[in-house]
Order: structure tokens, then sequence, then C-alpha cells
């Protein structure tokens, strides 16, 4: 397979020599991919707006040694035109890319769950149907546990006593009950533990009829829960703009 | 690997954006060829640009001095402020002839998954220099990626409450170019920013 055809998301884009750029994909089928984009900085490029950051569109691949090589790419959803209209919205677009890319460990492993979510965060910030933080903090709850970190909400992390707990703690997993709490494990307000449940099941009523006090303690816990389970945190967490 | 300063040399010129380990041999060997008063130049050219050179303190573009070339230009209108990324962008504007106002270099664009936020840019230098009220219009002119739609964006934000004119450079089909070429965005923006033929 020396061509290769796929759907894909554009996660990131990076300049190389004069008028290139390596663009990181999240495909439908082949997981995370890195290809080369020849010219696509000329004006005249044949590529034009196509492969920036947030497009979602239908490629040609040539399958290279490292990088691949796009040779010809159709937009099916140019969802950055309308995402960088808003500031807000470009912010906590920009959180789930990123995300994505951090999630997505080794290259050409398929993830079609979390191509799926990507399309699905991208497609509900357009639309601006729901806040973009409470877009951003759904998709980090659901991409962690397409990726295995569900977090436990309702019963105990530890010993699945069923909840409500009061305590939430980071590296047990979720909310303990009282026997089972480490020291020092904090304990947020109910109603963000609620929200978190609601963003993470998908109840929409429920998550945006939510206080924004509680939406900010909720974003904290996701927060320090996604840095948690990526070592590392992302660094446009911290320009993401909050209510 | 070569001995002592042709090494050294290959070395420095490798770490140069877009040089390779060929290239640099090759340009090693170039400079170790050519007549000794060019390398001389090329030389003082090196050293002048790292002592003379400083960014312009009002718009942030390079200069020799205080201020740039353009800062200092009675002539400008100091009611026009255009916003661009690079010092470059203010080079290929100023080839155009078109612009008779003064700009402003941000020395980038928002790029939140790069970690560049609006303070890692001079946004709160150009918020200091609209605040006296002199500058009635701000053209954004970054660059028609998303970064520089995004920055474009914050900026606007920001810019609009001050009361100002604020407009963004038109983008559409390139001039010389086929329109079954162009993509979805781009025609679909020369759409939006079609003007009335004056006949």
């Amino acid at each position: 397979m020396s061509l290769y055809r796929d759907e894909a998301v554009v996660l990131r884009t990076q300049k190389l020599g004069e008028a290139d750029r390596i663009i990181t994909l999240l495909t439908r089928r082949t997981g995370r991919v890195r290809a080369v984009a020849k010219g696509v900085r000329r004006t005249r490029s044949k590529f034009g707006g196509r492969l920036e950051p947030f497009s979602h569109v239908d490629l040609q691949l040539y399958a290279g040694r490292s990088l691949d090589i796009v040779t010809q790419a159709e937009t099916l959803r140019p969802y950055g035109e309308r995402i960088v209209t808003d500031y807000g919205r470009y912010t906590a677009g920009t959180a789930v890319l990123e995300t994505a890319e951090r999630l997505t460990v080794e290259e050409r492993e398929p993830a079609l769950r979390l191509f799926l979510l990507v399309i699905g965060a991208l497609r509900t910030l357009c639309t601006g149907e729901h806040a973009a933080p409470l877009v951003l903090d759904a998709f980090l709850l659901r991409a962690l546990s397409v990726s295995g970190y569900e977090p436990a909400l309702s019963g105990c992390a530890r010993c699945a006593a069923p909840g409500p707990h009061r305590a939430f703690s980071v590296p047990a997993g979720g909310v303990v009950c009282a026997d089972c709490r480490p020291a020092g494990t904090a304990s947020p307000s109910p109603p963000a533990v609620a929200l978190l449940d609601a963003l993470l099941t998908g109840d929409w009523l429920a998550a945006d009829a939510s206080d924004p006090g509680d939406q900010r303690e909720g974003s904290g816990l996701v927060a320090a829960y996604l840095q948690w389970h990526l070592e590392r945190g992302l660094r446009s967490l911290r320009l993401v703009e909050r209510v | 690997m070569y001995e002592g300063a042709v090494q050294d040399l290959i070395d420095e010129l490798g770490r140069l954006p877009g040089v390779g380990p060929k290239s640099a041999q090759r340009i090693a060997f170039h400079l170790l060829a050519a007549d000794p008063a060019d390398v001389r130049r090329l030389v003082v050219a090196l050293t002048e640009v790292k002592e003379r050179v400083r960014f312009c303190r009002i718009c942030g573009n390079v200069a020799e001095a205080e201020d740039c070339r353009i800062c200092r230009d009675p002539r400008r209108d100091l009611a026009i402020v255009c916003v661009v990324e690079e010092p470059k962008d203010v080079v290929a504007i100023e080839k155009t002839r078109e612009f008779r106002g003064r700009y402003h270099v941000l020395g980038g664009a928002i790029s939140p998954i790069e970690g560049i936020g609006p303070d890692d840019l001079r946004v709160p230098e150009l918020m200091v220099r609209l605040a006296d009220g002199t500058v009635t219009e701000l053209i954004l002119a970054t660059d028609p990626n998303l970064e520089g739609e995004a920055t474009a964006t914050y900026l606007a934000r920001l810019v609009k409450p001050m009361g100002l004119r604020v407009t963004r450079l038109a983008s559409g089909l390139p001039v010389g170019g086929d329109l079954e070429y162009a993509d979805e965005v781009t025609l679909g923006r020369a759409f939006e920013g079609r003007r009335l033929i004056d006949v």
C-alpha cells in the first residue's frame, strides 16, 4: 500500500524547509499519521487552505518510511472557519486537538472512537449550542474514557462502594469513599461532580443549566485528572478562556 | 570528519535553518576557496547584525536606531496602524507601495498548541499605542492561516470597545491562478468579499 486514502482531522501543522509543512493527522482508519504537504505555504499551492488545523479532509497519501506525503486533499468540513471567529471556541478547540495528539501515543494505531469524538467536539464547537469550556470538558472526559482512563464519578474508585461520595482523588481515579480516602484528598462540591457525570454521559440539559462556579470547579478537576494521566500538562489548556 | 577549524565551521553552518550536513560541507568548502575579502565582508555583516540591529521601540520592527525608518518618517500617516506578525511582513507590504501608515509587529501569532498566548506577543505595547487616540484605523494583516485568523479575532475583540475602525485584509483568489484549483474555504471567502465593478 504505497498510496492510500483516508479521512482525517488536521491536528497540528509545523513548518518544514522553505515552503512545506508537516501535518499531524488523526485519521479514521490509520490512527495518528504525520505527513508532509509539499509547497503548502506557497500562495498558489494546490492544497490552499485545506490543510489547516481543525479541517476534516479526505486525503490521498503516499506511505513513506517515517513521514507520509499528502498527494491530494479534499475538504469535507472546514470546521476551523467557524471556530476561529470566536476566540473562546478557538482556544477550547486547540485543547481538543492537542489532547487527541497526546492520547494517540503510537503512530498508525487505529483510534476510531477518538476520531469520532474529535469530529463530534469540533462540530459542537462550530454550532455554538453549548458553552465552549463545557464542550471541551465533555470531550476530555470521554477521550480519557475511550483511552481506558474513565474516572469513577459515583461508586468509590477503590472499593466500588456505591456513592455519592464527597472526596475526589486524582491518583485513585475519581471519587473515593470515606474509608478509602487518601490523606490530603480534595472535597469538591457535589454539584461539580454531578456536572462531570452529566458531561461524561451526555446529559446536556443538566450541564447547560449548571452554575458557573461549579463549571469552573469541574474544569479544574478535569484538568488535574488529564494532567495526571498524560504525565505532562497540555500547553493549550492554560490559554483556554473560561467563563 | 575533518580536522579542527573546517569541522567547526561545518558544525556551525549545520545549525542554520534549512542547512543539512551536506549543504554545510559545501558552504564550508566554498568559503575556504573564496577570496579573503569576501569572507571578511561576511564576517563584518554577521557581527554587525548582532551588534547594531535592535527592535524599534514603537513598532517592534528591526531597526538600527531607537526607532525604525518607517516610524521616523514624518510623511507616514499616524492615524493608521497595520498589525503584522513578523518584520518580513512589513517588507512584503512595503513592496506593494499601497500603504502609507505605520506598522505594529507582534512577533508571532497566538498558538495555544505551541504554548504562545497573547501575553507572549507585543499586544500590551499595541494597547499602549492605541490609548492616546491618535490612531483611528487598525488594519489586521496577520497571516491568512488559522493562527493568524485567531490572532485577528482576539485583537478585534480587544480593540473594538475603543471605538476604532478595525479592518482585516481581504482574502480570496490569488492573481494569476485558476479558479478550479482554489480550495473551498478560499473560494467561499472570495464570494463573501466580492465587490461591485464600476463601469
